[in-house]
């Protein structure tokens, strides 16, 4: 315990920054372990650029990452944080602009030197010259101290004692909030143990350096406590989206029964997918790390054909690539999930960077009318449940399903409240098994209430049948280029698709007070922030309506009635406006955007704004 | 059940692969061979209908499936090997075959072409080479020679062709052979020991397009005494001609040249040499270099399958520690439990 006097707080947000190759990724994750261990809600929001190790000491080598942890429940990784951990004078300059005033400062003094201040633009250093008076700046020569601490740990050189300061600037953090720093401990332990013990030793003894070092400094006059949240009852663990989509396609595969194939190509931010699922071959889990995107899903609708559970996963340039496999299999009818982690820009973009920019592209970038069903997952947890139901969706109805992430679902993490297995639907599909038209088999004989076609796998006795991209006679599936027949076919699969909005929940608002005029519509990733914002409008005693849609294509059914029932919708995006364009479209309702296109979630403060300037015009 | 898939169904004939399905080519096409020669030689193999699948691209081969009474898809130009590799690896029970011209394996499929052959997918590619573009009606292919004339190169063609034997091979293709549209017997012979061959087995077929490109290999297509014909026979000196007069010999640079028959140092065919060097050099063998044009098996070796590691990586997961188990695996990592208040 702490002999100094204990502060209590109710959320803290706390930002690491620093060179790409210092290991802010990890000080940042292990700090998130320590917070959710001791039971606070969290979220986090890492923040990297593309390049590995970029020069260092620049400023585009900057990596970051953020954290959130409160005794509340929270929806978001916030806004700005209240702390800052600057490395050197690149991860100053490039994040200082984020803290607000009396915000707190820990840099590490030792990386002030000219060279680095010269590569960061700084004419002055920063630390002498009066610009940062405004903060609470707590300057600790953190590379020296390390360095002095793990003199005596034998086998390590001077470049990897230097190299072991984050986990010192961990040391100090954890002191300043109160964790505990034996979870760490136990993961170097684990990480480093069995290859690297000298390394191990050095990481941990700077961990306690740290630790030992804000007890005896007086650079720190007292220490917070942020107290666990009440969350629901039950089993947490942390997770980012990614890992928790890949958990849940294996989920899906044992509901199923079908084996899991993935047909993936690196691509970021959807390479973690691959990477996780390869680990699970005790599974039956197939991972085929295809020669480009193309390949990826045409493997997967192969191993659909097959009968096994085909899943491909990219983000937006992949994504383009694969529209032509995706048309494909709809005509063929064939179950294929295709996972875009959107990522922001045109062309490569930006791709370490969130956006929500390829909704309209997944609805409409085909040839033709190829309609497919769309669910987007809301926070990192919830990409669990959201590929179970992009399954669900596929597997029913024999069709392609979009299921949309977003880069900052998928590196952000959040507790994730276990789910009961039992709880999780039943998968299992039905397979043709004999001829459905007297002694024939009709592979385009629809199932009368979901439309669905039978699935009769190769390996089928008596019922061999050829399927493929031209055009089919309805019912025989042969080729057909009968007028009558494609016009009904394009609605045949056109009604399929709609169809599913009778199969999903209906659209649900939150508006505690029931008397909201204005009512603000989210989808995928910008759950966290809207939901956020809303609160704190009510906090401030003024109304608003919160609805958010887990499915775009179709809309729950009541979409339409829940839209008109308010004087004005509001659709916040991180897009120039896609979903609007559909809600306008589809419903001829007169939705208003907020549309943030900065490669970085939606700031809840700012949407605060915007939904109370808009709710006093009514 | 055997390996692929067995014979539970009595004996099989040629009538039983047809479907009721017009055939849509154009009369005089090489694809009516190849079809006929293809029906009647499934029922050899005593694989069971429904474990046979055929899967094609985009073009005049394309429609192969339609026409066989197999499992069968009809895909997307230039992708039948990815989604083959799909099913082959999930589906080890089945023979799948794919069915692709030279448009749709060595243009737009041609990254898919040579990944797979380089993985050893357990199918077998039949690709039908006729050196033009023909569903599209008549545009230079990327095996038309050089300067062809044809309705989108009006005054020649400018790129240099792909040998697609050396192609396969370079690609560390792990079984290349060749066959002849019009040449049952030879073509039989090269299916069949593709057939037998574990891994991806690839096989050039000549194929005549009477419409866009009449006659592009009548010098072996009409070749019925053996004047052009080279037929490459595991074992045997590379003779050919008429009269057998005529030879092939391996230079002092690993090249080839043709000699007489009865010249010191003919080549002895072997398929299944160490390196990849002397099938290379075979297949540089042409009409224009060197009179002749071999057919037959070019290189079959043996080399692990793309689809067997996979299932033996499998395998070894599951030994090593245990069939997976969902609610451990969602309790993975660290975890901690928030009680009822």
């Amino acid at each position: 315990m702490s002999s100094k006097p204990v502060e209590q707080l109710s959320q803290v947000i706390v930002r690491f920054a620093g060179d790409s190759g210092d290991g802010m990724q990890l000080t940042g994750s292990q700090f998130t372990s320590e917070a959710a261990l001791l039971g606070n809600d969290i979220s986090t929001l890492p923040d990297f650029p593309a390049e590995i190790r970029a020069p260092a000491g620049s400023l585009p080598g900057v990596s970051g990452f953020q954290l959130h942890f409160a005794d509340h429940d929270i929806l978001t990784p916030g806004d700005a944080p209240n702390v800052l951990v600057a490395m050197n004078p690149a991860a100053l300059k490039t994040n200082i602009g984020d803290l607000p005033r009396g915000g707190t400062l820990i840099v590490d003094a030792d990386a002030f030197t000219e060279r680095n201040l010269q590569k960061a633009g700084y004419a002055q250093n920063p630390l002498e010259d009066g610009s940062l008076d405004e903060y609470q700046v707590h300057a600790v020569p953190l590379t020296s101290l390390t360095v002095g601490a793990l003199k005596e740990v034998e086998g390590v050189t001077p470049r990897e004692a230097e190299r072991s300061k984050n986990m010192f600037s961990l040391g100090l953090m954890s002191w300043l909030y109160g964790r505990s720093i034996k979870p760490s401990i136990e993961f170097l332990e684990e990480k480093f143990g069995a290859t690297r013990l000298e390394i191990a030793a050095a990481n941990i003894k700077a961990i306690r350096a740290g630790y030992a070092f804000g007890e005896t400094t007086e650079s720190f006059a007292v220490t917070y406590e942020v107290r666990p949240a009440k969350l629901a009852p039950g089993t947490y663990r942390n997770i980012t989206g990614n890992q928790a989509l890949s958990l849940g396609l294996v989920a899906a595969s044992r509901l199923s029964g079908l084996p899991l194939f993935l047909g993936a190509y690196p691509i970021t931010p959807a390479s973690a997918i691959l990477e996780e699922l390869a680990g699970y071959k005790e599974f039956g889990v197939r991972t085929f790390q295809a020669e480009d995107e193309i390949a990826a899903a045409g493997a997967a609708v192969g191993a659909a054909f097959g009968g096994a559970l085909g899943v491909t996963t990219s983000a937006g340039p992949g994504i383009v690539l694969k529209a032509e496999t995706v048309g494909l299999a709809i005509m063929l009818e064939l179950p294929l999930v295709i996972c875009d982690i959107q990522r922001a820009g045109p062309s490569t973009g930006m791709p370490t960077k969130p956006e929500q920019g390829d909704l309209l592209m997944v609805m409409y970038g085909r040839n033709s009318e190829s309609p497919v069903p769309v669910v987007a997952a809301r926070s990192p947890s919830d990409c669990f449940h959201a590929a179970i139901e992009a399954v669900r969706i596929a597997l029913k109805y024999r069709t392609p399903v979009y299921l949309l992430s977003d880069a900052y679902l998928a590196n952000g993490s959040e507790p994730w409240l276990l789910p009961e297995l039992d709880t999780l639907p039943d998968l299992t599909p039905t397979f043709a098994t004999e001829p459905n038209a007297g002694d024939e088999f009709l592979p385009y004989l629809r199932d009368e209430q979901t439309l669905a076609r039978p699935w009769a796998l190769p390996g089928t006795p008596g019922l061999e049948h050829r399927i493929g991209g031209l055009e089919k006679a309805d019912r025989t599936g042969n080729i057909s280029y009968d007028p009558e027949n494609h016009d009904l076919m394009t609605r045949l699969r056109a009604q399929k698709v709609a169809g599913i909005a009778g199969d999903i929940p209906e659209l649900d608002v939150d508006d505690p007070g029931g008397d909201a005029k204005l009512l603000v519509l989210s989808w995928g990733g910008t759950f966290g922030p809207v939901a956020a914002a809303a609160r704190r409008v009510r906090a401030n005693g003024k109304h608003v309506a919160h609805a958010h849609l887990r499915h775009i294509n179709p809309f729950p059914r009541n979409t339409g009635d829940v839209l008109r029932r308010y004087e004005k919708v509001l659709i916040p995006e991180m897009n120039l406006g896609q979903l609007l364009q559909l809600v306008r479209s589809q419903f001829l309702v007169d939705a208003i955007g907020y549309n943030r296109v900065r490669g970085f979630p939606l700031r809840a403060a700012e949407l605060q704004d915007a939904i109370e300037s808009l709710e006093e015009t009514l | 059940m055997s390996e692929n898939g067995g014979n539970g169904n009595g004996a099989l004939t040629a009538k039983d692969y047809r479907t009721d399905q017009e055939v849509r080519w154009c009369p005089g096409c090489g694809d009516y061979a190849i079809l006929a020669a293809l029906q009647s030689f499934m029922p050899e193999l005593g694989i069971a209908r429904e474990n046979t699948v055929f899967i094609s691209g985009i073009g005049c081969a394309a429609r192969f499936p339609y026409y066989m009474n197999t499992y069968g898809m009809h895909s997307i130009h230039g992708r039948a090997p990815a989604i083959a590799t799909g099913l082959a690896t999930t589906r080890p029970d089945l023979s799948v075959w794919v069915v692709t011209g030279d448009g749709d394996a060595l243009s737009i499929g041609g990254n898919h072409l040579i990944h797979a052959l380089r993985r050893n997918v357990n199918f077998k590619i039949l690709l039908f080479n006729n050196r033009i573009y023909g569903l599209t009606k008549g545009q230079y292919s990327p095996t038309s020679e050089l300067g062809k004339v044809t309705k989108s190169t009006p005054m020649g063609s400018l790129d240099w062709p792909f040998n697609p034997i050396s192609l396969a091979i370079g690609a560390e293709a792990t079984f290349v052979g060749r066959a002849i549209d019009t040449d049952k017997k030879g073509m039989t012979d090269v299916l069949r020991a593709a057939a037998e061959h574990r891994g991806s087995a690839f096989v050039e077929i000549f194929q005549n397009c009477p419409i866009f490109n009449d006659d592009a290999f009548d010098y072996v297509r009409d070749d019925k005494e053996g004047v052009n014909r080279i037929v490459l026979r595991d074992g045997e000196p590379i003779v050919w001609g008429a009269e057998r007069q005529k030879a092939l010999r391996q230079r002092s640079d690993g090249s080839i040249e043709a000699c007489a028959a009865d010249d010191a140092g003919v080549l002895v065919h072997s398929a299944s040499h160490e390196t990849a060097a002397l099938a290379f050099a075979l297949s540089r063998v042409t009409q224009a270099t060197h009179g002749g044009t071999p057919v037959g098996i070019f290189r079959n070796i043996e080399r692990p399958v793309y689809d067997d590691l996979m299932a033996e990586q499998l395998r070894l997961a599951e030994e090593k520690r245990g069939k997976g188990d969902l609610a451990a695996l969602l309790h993975s990592g660290e975890t901690w439990e928030v009680g009822r208040p």
